[in-house]
């Protein structure tokens, strides 16, 4: 299926939202979203990290990583060379080492170059490093195999939109359920889960949204939304 | 100096003493990495529409976390708490890096259908948070028995949420049809009453909601457990 930069920053935001249909980075969702100020400033320094890290993250993977991808450095090297590399087991390793020193980077670069980007940001950004949504877009960049570091970027920036969207709208949630008589069982933690989960439905309606080539075979597009679906499904 | 001092008057703990056990008991309820830490959730939630990737998963998570906790505990005062996160990291990536292989392995269909989840494990912050909060201040035994608490608190409410899945799901446990078989044209049992079943539980927000009751129902049973707002 040929998709086009933006059907992948689209797709990215909505319907493959990192928190609605993935879960990923839920534990600093959950636990800083009491706030709208400080869920904005997370989820800023979200797509700021991801933006950064899967670019480098697919050099790596295209250039180092991958089953003869050092065959620029010899031929031998190569898919059909005679020695052949494969150091796809190393990725887990080396695609969290670019994530914590790149967020170590960042930070100090903020800190010396922005200081008041870094006043809103500063405390966010050394949680980044262990939030599951960056390394999850960094492996699920792997997986999908983009064809060029502008899709993979298109990829990170979209992922990162979508996990600020998600995070901002269960802050501004939260802010306003104080003032509702919740069962005191739920309060909190509880609540916060249900409503996720109901945000979930309604953002699994994207689902239906039609991209690239599909549009012209809707059968397709069924089945593509299924596969989505029960990706997880037994066979 | 003065560690060895206090080890001399203190009379040696027994192996198994009321503190070493609350380490793993503690988890599996009061304080429950996932319901009442809110940790791990990330990768928890992804999992469980099948028992049997969330036995997998839970699996590797108990491996990973009781060697991860080990290994820094033994570490601890070699590492700078400056660079702590990422000699963690490490550390935990290794670990996921053996589990993974060996899922391949051992396991290929599973380790297919858990794909990134399994590389996820590093970020779980679970195991991250056990590191940061008990391994790097003490001793290997019971940071080892704190690690197997808490790794199966995860693997509790993993296979909860998964069972509850798969049977209103896809009415299997451990992919074996306990209702029948629901093929078009050759039901039986069940289905062939007219049995449905409930497709929203496979979908992705289910599990949360899942969690979400679980969590209901273990505040309503111990009101200390209940938060402000």
């Amino acid at each position: 299926m040929e998709e086009s930069t933006l059907d992948i920053f689209v797709k990215a935001i909505f319907s493959e939202n990192m928190i609605f249909a993935y879960f990923l980075g839920m534990c600093s969702y959950l636990a800083v979203s009491k706030t709208v100020k400080t869920a904005v400033g997370l989820g800023a320094a979200v797509i700021f990290v991801l933006g950064i890290t899967i670019p480098i993250n697919y050099l790596l993977e295209n250039y180092v990583l991958q089953e003869g991808a050092l065959e620029w450095l010899n031929p031998a090297y190569g898919k059909n060379g005679e020695n052949t590399i494969d150091l796809g087991f190393l990725s887990f390793i080396m695609f969290i080492a670019v994530i914590a020193s790149m967020v170590q980077l960042v930070e100090m670069l903020v800190e010396k170059f922005a200081p008041a980007l870094y006043g809103a940001l500063g405390i966010f950004l050394p949680l980044i490093a262990v939030n599951c949504s960056i390394l999850g877009g960094s492996l699920f960049m792997q997986d999908r195999q983009y064809s060029t570091i502008g899709d993979a970027t298109a990829f990170g920036i979209g992922s990162g939109i979508g996990w600020f969207i998600a995070i901002v709208a269960i802050a501004a949630i939260r802010e306003k359920i104080r003032y509702s008589n919740v069962p005191p069982a739920l309060r909190g933690l509880g609540i916060t889960f249900i409503i996720t989960g109901l945000m979930g439905m309604a953002f699994m309606s994207f689902m239906g949204v039609k991209y690239g080539e599909e549009k012209d075979d809707s059968k397709k597009e069924q089945v593509e939304t299924s596969q989505i679906i029960n990706s997880k499904m037994q066979k | 100096m003065s560690e060895t001092e206090e080890n001399l008057k203190k009379p040696k703990e027994p192996l198994f003493s009321k503190k070493n056990k609350k380490l793993i008991t503690d988890p599996l309820s009061d304080n429950n990495p996932i319901t009442i830490q809110v940790l791990g959730i990330c990768s928890a939630l992804a999992i469980t529409v099948q028992v049997e990737q969330a036995f997998w998963m839970s699996i590797s998570v108990v491996f990973v976390m009781v060697f991860g906790n080990l290994i820094v505990s033994l570490l601890r005062n070699l590492i700078p708490s400056r660079v702590r996160i990422i000699v963690q990291l490490v550390i935990v990536a290794s670990l996921v890096i053996i589990v993974n292989e060996m899922l391949k392995a051992f396991v290929p269909d599973v380790s297919e259908k858990l794909s990134v989840f399994v590389g996820l494990i590093i970020t779980n912050c679970i195991i991250m948070g056990r590191f940061e909060a008990f391994a790097m201040s003490n001793k290997p035994f019971p940071s080892i028995l704190d690690a197997i608490g808490n790794a199966l608190g995860y693997a509790w409410i993993l296979l909860a949420v998964a069972f509850v899945r798969e049977v209103f799901g896809s009415g299997k446990i451990w992919g074996y049809e306990i209702f029948g078989s629901n093929l078009p044209g050759e039901e039986s049992g069940l289905y062939e009453m007219g049995y449905m079943n409930n497709n929203l539980m496979i979908l992705p927000p289910m599990a949360l909601i899942v969690v979400g009751i679980i969590i209901w129902i273990q505040r309503t049973q111990n009101k200390d457990l209940v938060e402000e707002h």
